[in-house]
This record gives C-alpha cells, structure tokens and sequence, in this order.
C-alpha cells in the first residue's frame, strides 16, 4: 500500500493526464495541446499598457504587438532601417523657414524653423472588436452612457457582450498626440515632445488649466475631452492624412513615430473608460488596450497570465520578402509574402524565477529562451577556436541558438565635477586613462558574462550609424593594434599615467597618501559581490584602492542628482537606432546635477556639444560620419566614461519555432513567427513520459523500514507488565 | 467571554495603530516620496515636473505626520499619514499607486494562497502529530534515534532546497506534474500538489521534532502510567490521553497561524508561478507601492491579532479549567 503522499501524487497527475495520453507534467490545458499557440513568460506585471505612458520593455513586448504606430523597423535588414506600418508609405520632412516658406531638404538647420511630418495612413485597417466602439443599429454607441448597475458583475472589457470596431482614422493619431499633454496621464516623453511639437506644451497647461477648473466645480476625474481642444502641431488633413510639425530640423522624429507614443488611440476609449465605475473597476485603457495591430490583449491577469489573441481585423501585411545576408540561408525567407500574423494565441504565464523557467522549457513548455549565467554551461560551449556552439544536449533536443549585439551600453562613469577623478585638466583625465587601462574589460566580459559582450571602444554600439570596426574603431588611449586586433596596453602603461597624474604607484606625490576612489553601486548579493571584488583587484594592479559603497537605487538615485558620487554604474538601452542616442549622454545640457538631465557624468566639452548640435540634426552620411569620428575622439580622450561592454543576448528556440531573428530595436516580432504544433506536440510526449519506477521503489522502501516498526509494536502490545 | 473578547479587540486598537505608524515611519525613512514617484514614473526621462504632478495626484505632496502649516486638527488631518492610514480601520485599502483596488486584489489573490496554505497545513499537521507520537511511542528505540536524526538532517536544510529539488526530481526527472503555474477550479490540483508536498515534507524536521519533545515530557506523567495499567491500548493511550492534554502547547503555536494562512508564502508563491498574497506583498515591496504594503501589513496585524484571541478561546475548548476572566 503506498504511503498517503505518493498516493496523493499518482491520483493528482492521473488527473492531469486524463485519458489523452498527454504528459502529465503539462502545464497547459490539453485541448490546447496542438493549436497555434507561443508560449512565454513574464516575471513582473506591466505597470502602464497606455501607449502614451508605457516605455519599458516587458511592457512594449506586449504593447507593440497590439497598437499600430505609422512606423515599424524591417524585422530582418541590418542595420535597422523604419518601414512603414500603418501609414501608407514613409513620411518625409518637409522643412519650413520662420516666414512658413518651404526650403529645400538639405537646408541647413539653422534656417530651418518647421519640419512638417505629412503621414497618410493606408485605409481599410480596422480596430479590434472593443466594447468601446460597439454601436447599436442607429448608431449609437452602446456602453457610452452607462447608468448605475450596468456594471454590475463586470470585471473586465470581456464582460460587456457587445463589441464592436470602425476604420482607423487619421485624427485616432492626433488624439493620441494630444493625449501626450493628458495632465492625469504623466507621459515620460512630456517633456521632450513639448520641446519639438508645436503647441504641444501650450496644450499642456490648456489641459492643466480646464483640470484645474473641474475640480473646483466638483468633477474631480472623469472625461477630459480632448477633442474639444487644438494642437498646432498636429493636424487633420483628411480622413487619411495628418500633419505633425516639429520645430527646427528633428531627423529623429521618424524614430518616434515607430513606439507606441504615437500609436492611434480611438476617442471613444476615452469616453467609454471615463464613465463612473470604470475605475474602481479597475477597467482603464492602461489595464485593456484598444488597438489595430496584428493582436489583441483577451486575458490580462497579471497574477497567472496575459494572453494575446489574433485580432481578426487586422490584414494586408505579408511576411518580408529582404533581409540581410544570410537571412535566405537561415531560412528567413521561406515566408515571404504570406499574410501576418502566423500564430493565433500567444500565452504569457507568470513566472518569477528562472530556475523553472529554463526546465519548463527544456521540456518544451515553453517555446523560447534566454540564457541565465547558470545555466550557461548547461547550454553553450566555445569551440577550440572561440566560437560558440550549442552543448550536445541542446544540439539532440534540436534547439537552435542565436546571438546579437544589443543596442546598449554600460560603462563606468566618472564625476567630472569630483575634485579628483573629474575636471578637464591634464592631470584628471590622465587618471582616468590609467584606471581605464587598468580594468581588463575582455576578463570581466569573460568570467561574469560568460563571454557575452564585446568590450566597448567607445559611446556607440555596433549597429548603430557612426560606429567604427577595426584599427580605426580602436581607442588608442586604451588599445593598441596588434595582429589584427586591439589589444589592451599593459598595466605598466597604466602606472606611467598615474605617475605623470600625480600619484606614482597610487600614492599622492605631494601628500604620500594613497589615492583611494569611491565606486557607487546598487549591486548586492553574492555575484555583486565578486564582481565588485575583482574591480577592486583591477585597481590594485595600479596601486589604486576601490571603496565601495552599496546603496539603494533611490539612495544612488539621489547621488547622482546631486552629483555626490566619484565611479558609478550605468547602461543605456536605445530608443532608437541613431548615434544622437547614445551621444546625448554627454552633452552638457544633459548635465545630470545642472539640469536633471541624462548625463550623469556631467561632462561638459564645449567642441563636443558644438558639434552635438551639428550632427544631431544631419543626416547619416559621411559628413555625419565625420563629426561622430571627431566627438567620439574627443570623449575618448576626456574619458568620461571607462567604455565597458556592449552586451551579447544569447536566445535559444526550439525546432518547431520558425522565423525567429532578434531584433533590439523592434518589439512587435510575433507576428513573424511561426510554429510546428505537431512537431511541438511530438516532441513534448517523447520528452515528458512519466517516469514511475523510483516512485513505486521509494513507496516499497518506506514501507519495507516500517516493517519492523510494525513488529515492534504488535509485540509490545501483546506483551504483559513487567517490573523494571 | 464576549467581554473578554471585547475587551481584547479594544486592547488591540493602539496595537494596530502602532504596526500603522512603524510601518509608515520606516516606509518613509528609507524613501521618500519622491523616491516611490520616480519607481512609478521609470527610469528613463523622468522629469521633476512628472514627480511632482504624480505626488500631487496621490497625495504624496502633504506633510508625512505632522502638517505645521495647517491650524488646529488639520495639522493631523491634514497629512499622508491621516489620508493614508486611518481609513484602513475601516478596511478600505484604497487603490494601490498605480491605481488598481487593492481591496478587488487581495480579494482575488488571497484564494490562491489559501489553496496551498491550507492543505499544506492541515496535512502537516496531521503528518507531523502522527510522526510525533510514532517517535514517542518508539522513545529510546532505533526508530527514534534515526527519527530524531533525519529530523535535525531535515530542519538543516534550506526550503529553498526543497522547491527546487523538488521540481527537479518530481517535475523535471519524473515527469509526474508541472514544475510550476497555476489555474483555476479542478484544474489548479495538478499545479497544488507538488507545493502542497514540498510544504509538507520541508516542514518535518523542525515540527515532528517539537511535537515529539511536547508529548514524551507528557507520556512520563502519572495519568499515562495509569491508563497503561488499566489495560488501555498504547494507540489509544497516545492518541486519546496524551494527545490531549498536550493540545495547550500545541494550540499555541498552530491556532495563531491559522488567519494569516491567507497571507501566503513569498518563496512559494515565486517558485512556483502562485498568484497569491504572499507574491503580491513581495511586488509591491520591490515596486514601492507604499499603499499595497501598508494594507498588507495592517491586514497581517489584524489577523495575527484574531489568531491570538482565537488560541485564548481554543484553550477552553480543550482545557475546561481555563476561564476567561
């Protein structure tokens, strides 16, 4: 008789396997067993799925599948190049002097007053089936007018029965536009938009000003009618077309016009959602979207899972027919031309920790993955000539490996207002070349990365316009070149830097006190902890000692604003693939202590923020490409950062996922990708058959030790009272 | 006893009120709300003008207890402290910082810990008394040497060990049930079974070996040695006379637990993907949600608060001499 536990076991998964036959370690509901679903995961609940305040990653992987901005990035061409999505065809500047006369497309920036952003969007496309939009046969709209209890036992959108769509409309674009100066809404590209946008900021207080006005007449919350109001800069043309002026010349501009800032949002979700009840309902258009894309948001339960669905009025895109070299070969081609989205479902479960994570997926639960440090061996292993290669395991279950350069930074960052690491003067900046050499960013890439990374020569990533292979991409402050490839200078170089900075073998030559820097830091834990003891030894091979100093990421926040750190960490993700990205980051007027900018280090170069101003506005070109060469020797030589890494994301994918190329840039890829359910499903059966035998040993050695219990006490029972 | 138990739940007002203020004073010593805005708000472009419109909107922008610019009771009222805290008496949580109701949300997520928190309990319980009484019943034999031992083997090792051994070995190597998630109604059994055995299993160690010290201090007493000379079974000796009479102790320390069995487990509820109370507090301390962590505290209070009165109650339930007076 097995033990009440292994009982409860054997019962549990004879349930959960039922009659099908399926594993009974599945996860999933097996009647979905063999549909067209992807399966992935999230570790932490979207905070905003409003496409004016969302700008995270784990909440555009969601957003960007379901909003339709008129831009989108070629899911396959290297370097990313935009493309339109919604709009018809892409957009061009159209420049204008202050006088409102057109100049020409080369016009030089500083005549430039107006850049007009023509954008028609390509009739036809349809929202998804939204309450919102749903209209009786007279055409009014059904849930617009709610009256006390028509919410009652509604939880979400899925609770109304009645749904509806209508036909994208260009001013959908201009209210989302307006939406940005929304005051309850805290949009985070606000600011910056209201710089370029013509009237958007004007429009701000207008907002602000009408807020205030209702809440003192008692209408606190509710609908603030945006349609009610005018925004210079962004205009209706006709049905199809709208206009968004911007001011000065803003080449970037078409950036944004593919994130979901500028996605359309239907007036009429602004109303159905303000209605009393709604949001104590929790029913927002940051909780249940209403978009045009590829996908619509069915099921958002962030405690277990969000689940996208194929929104059945999305049509007219088909799979791209270019790509990159290679892309043919790899079979990312196979698809083109037929129509989007592939997969009909895609799954979101919950799951916090990676442990189960990696094993659900190695049992085929989920389709897709990344690769933690823990795991790494398990997964990868290098060639004898450095390549990386999947390990046999991986290769026999069929998996596949990819890899790309992300369009991110890290790096050390110096206080340039600090008395000691920071400044302009020789003596300063000598410092910061001998601490650059002396931390061997190649070692640190390679024992706490795994080998994932490429050790950084300066502000911009591979992939991005501007940035430099080879010899001519080196920093010869820190490398030299040398059989084909930089090669760091040796430490002694490092030490002659010190010496000539004033601290021969670390020591003050003045004072003899050794020179001690300070590292601001939010890593904790033990890996935080190596990492930061290996810093520390780089330092010592100069004779430099590393303090750290652990603290909060609102505490280090804090040091930044107010500039009270020596080293610190950062990184930088792109919003867009455009060196103005990465460079801003040291432009003075981003000074993070003068202007609660991004510039954390504070480094202000008069020449490098003249020619900022210069190249920002130009288009990529070999003029463009000059001044980039120019303003990144100049930050190389000030080294205001210790250039770190760029890193490396390793993604593994199982056989029966087609079509799957990473790309940092854009976050609306499922709707290329395609699985093989049957393949999926074959795959999972052979990988999961339960195994019984331990369990049925495990009973009868339980059992088999209770024996001479059982012994014992019979015996004793039967035995009479003896005098001790 | 409704006058004791009146009088027990007045005693426990300032209680409450002091967990309200410590919580608040330390929330607000490690951030401020300037700090909560700029979580909220992101990392990247987040302006001064958009901290201080998100503190406004939330009532972050009063003065944290004492508001020195209003007159009279408003310099009380008229604080973060007053807005945030006193309606919790009431039980209305208001809604989180980003604006969910709190109140729908702990409604919502307090059945997926109690589904684990409750089996795990009960057949714990069941299992750790038994093996208790079995090592009792075999005192000074080789089954409770290497009882005892596998006990102190078993409390040694880390829960953490148990999750993820535990979705190794039954849900990875033996392929018997899901490493981890969760669903609703009959469906959530597959996913309960491997927490509930793990919480089971993991607590062995430390409560057998309690248990057990709990009934050999009583089985040496004179009542025992008299019902054994009354000819009574040793089963029924254990399980009818020592057992009950050592209920007091054990009654202290497994009544208690009981409300807050709602609260659930920060580790489980990671490990394996439960969308409990236990993951929501554990979120919302990392996202510095300030009003999900001040309503989840309070309501950890509350109910740790009815857990003591319900154990004072239970002991006359299975002491007859105890009165309440």
């Amino acid at each position: 008789m097995p033990s009440p536990v292994l009982r409860v076991v054997l019962i549990a998964a004879a349930l959960a396997a039922g009659c099908s036959g399926a594993p009974w370690n599945d996860p999933y509901p097996h009647t979905e067993a063999s549909r067209n679903i992807l399966y992935t995961s999230f570790s932490e609940r979207p905070k905003h799925l409003d496409p004016v305040q969302s700008y995270s990653e784990n909440e555009y992987v969601l957003i960007a599948n379901i909003y339709q901005p008129p831009l989108q990035y070629h899911y396959l061409k290297r370097p990313y190049a935009l493309v339109p999505f919604a709009a018809a065809e892409m957009p061009r500047a159209l420049l204008y002097d202050a006088k409102d006369r057109r100049l020409p497309d080369n016009a030089d920036a500083k005549e430039v007053a107006y850049s007009d952003y023509v954008i028609r969007i390509r009739p036809g496309i349809l929202y998804q089936p939204h309450p919102a939009l749903a209209q009786d046969a007279r055409g009014r709209y059904v849930y617009h007018d709610l009256k006390p209890g028509d919410l009652d036992g509604v939880h979400a959108v899925g609770d109304f029965k009645q749904a509806g769509t209508r036909e994208l409309a260009a001013a959908d674009y201009v209210h989302q536009i307006k939406r940005l100066a929304h005051p309850r809404l805290h949009s985070p590209v606000m600011q910056l938009m209201g710089e370029y946008i013509v009237g958007l900021k004007a429009l701000a207080q207008e907002l602000a000003e009408a807020e205030k006005a209702a809440a003192r007449a008692g209408r606190r919350g509710g609908l603030l009618d945006l349609t009610r109001f005018e925004l210079a800069g962004a205009q209706v043309v006709d049905r199809y077309t709208y206009r968004v002026r911007v001011r000065g010349k803003y080449p970037q501009f078409v950036y944004w016009l593919a994130m979901p800032f500028f996605a359309p949002v239907p007036p009429e979700s602004d109303r159905f959602y303000a209605q009393p009840g709604m949001e104590e309902r929790n029913i927002s258009l940051d909780w249940f979207p209403v978009g045009t894309g590829p996908y619509m948001l069915t099921v958002n339960d962030p405690n277990r899972q969000m689940v996208l669905e194929r929104n059945p009025h999305y049509k007219g895109e088909v799979y791209p027919a270019e790509g990159e070299p290679g892309d043919a070969e790899a079979g990312l081609l196979k698809d083109a031309g037929h129509p989007l989205p592939f997969i009909d479902k895609v799954m979101f479960a919950l799951e916090k920790e990676q442990i189960p994570y990696w094993n659900k997926f190695l049992q085929g639960y989920y389709d897709a993955s990344g690769i933690a440090s823990d795991t790494f061996d398990q997964a990868v292993q290098f060639s004898g000539q450095g390549d990386v290669t999947l390990s046999e395991d991986m290769q026999a279950r069929g998996i596949r490996l990819q890899t790309s350069v992300a369009t991110t930074t890290f790096y050390l960052g110096f206080n340039m207002l600090d008395p000691v690491v920071g400044g302009t003067g020789e003596r300063a900046r000598k410092l910061r070349h001998a601490i650059s050499i002396a931390i061997d960013q190649e070692e640190m890439i390679s024992i706490f990365r795994n080998g994932r990374g490429i050790a950084a020569q300066g502000p911009i990533p591979p992939g991005i316009f501007g940035y430099r292979e080879g010899k001519e991409g080196i920093n010869p402050y820190v490398y030299d070149w040398a059989d084909s490839a930089p090669r760091r200078k040796p430490v002694e170089a490092a030490k002659k830097l010190l010496a000539e900075a004033g601290y021969p073998n670390g020591r003050d030559a003045k004072t003899g006190e050794p020179l001690l820097v300070n590292l601001d830091t939010t890593g904790t834990g033990p890996d935080a902890k190596s990492r930061l003891d290996w810093y520390a030894k780089q330092f010592e091979k100069i004779g430099v000692q590393l303090a750290v100093r652990a603290t909060d990421w609102n505490r280090f926040q804090d040091k930044l604003r107010k500039g009270n750190v020596q080293l610190y960490f950062l990184g930088w993700n792109a919003d867009y693939p455009d060196p103005e990205n990465f460079l801003f980051l040291l432009h003075g007027a981003q000074s993070k202590v003068r202007t609660a900018g991004e510039n954390a280090s504070n480094y202000e170069n008069p020449e490098f923020d003249r020619l900022f101003e210069r190249m920002k506005n130009m288009a990529n070109g070999p003029e463009r490409q000059a001044l980039i060469d120019r303003m990144v020797e100049i930050t190389r030589r000030d080294a205001p950062w210790v250039w770190s890494l760029f890193p490396m994301d390793y993604t593994l994918h199982h056989a029966w996922v087609k079509n799957r190329k990473p790309n940092t840039m854009a976050n609306n890829g499922l709707k290329y990708q395609r699985i093989d359910p049957a393949l999926r499903t074959r795959m999972r059966r052979e990988w999961n058959q339960p195994v019984l035998w331990p369990v049925a040993l495990g009973g009868a050695l339980i059992v088999l030790s209770l024996v001479p219990a059982v012994v014992t006490f019979r015996r004793r029972e039967r035995q009479t009272a003896r005098v001790s | 006893m409704i006058a004791y138990i009146i009088r027990r739940l007045l005693y426990a007002i300032p209680i409450l009120i002091g967990v309200n203020v410590i919580t608040f004073t330390l929330f607000f010593v490690v951030n401020s709300p300037d700090d909560m805005a700029r979580v909220h708000l992101g990392v990247k472009r987040v302006t001064p003008e958009a901290i201080r419109k998100w503190k406004e909107e939330r009532g972050y922008d009063k003065a944290l207890l004492y508001n020195g610019a209003a007159a009279g009771a408003q310099a009380f009222t008229d604080t973060i402290f007053y807005e945030k805290s006193v309606k919790l008496f009431a039980f209305e949580f208001g809604r989180s910082d980003q604006g969910r109701d709190i109140g729908y949300d702990i409604g919502n997520r307090m059945w997926a810990s109690l589904a684990i928190a409750l089996p795990v309990f009960l057949l714990g319980l069941a299992a750790y008394l038994t093996f208790a009484l079995l090592m009792a019943f075999f005192r000074a034999t080789y089954v409770d040497f290497w009882g005892v031992v596998a006990c102190v083997m078993m409390m040694s090792i880390s829960g953490l060990f148990y999750i993820i051994g535990g979705q190794y070995l039954v849900g990875k190597l033996l392929n018997l049930v899901p490493i981890s998630g969760y669903d609703g109604g009959a469906n959530a059994l597959k996913f309960l079974v491997l927490p509930v055995i793990i919480g089971v299993v993991s607590g062995i160690g430390a409560s057998t070996r309690w248990y057990r010290t709990i009934f050999l201090e009583e089985i040496s007493k004179d009542y025992v040695r008299t019902a054994r000379a009354k000819g009574l079974s040793e089963l029924r000796v254990l399980f009818r006379h020592v057992l009950a009479n050592a209920m007091i102790p054990i009654l202290t320390g497994v009544v208690v637990v009981i409300p807050l069995l709602f609260m659930g487990s920060l580790v489980t509820e990671a490990f394996f993907g439960i969308p409990g109370l236990g993951s929501y507090t554990i979120d919302a301390i990392n996202s510095q949600d300030f009003a999900v962590v001040r309503a989840m505290v309070f309501l950890g209070s509350v109910l740790y608060i009815v857990g003591l009165i319900v154990t004072d109650i239970s002991y006359t339930w299975v002491d007859p001499r105890v009165r309440f007076e």
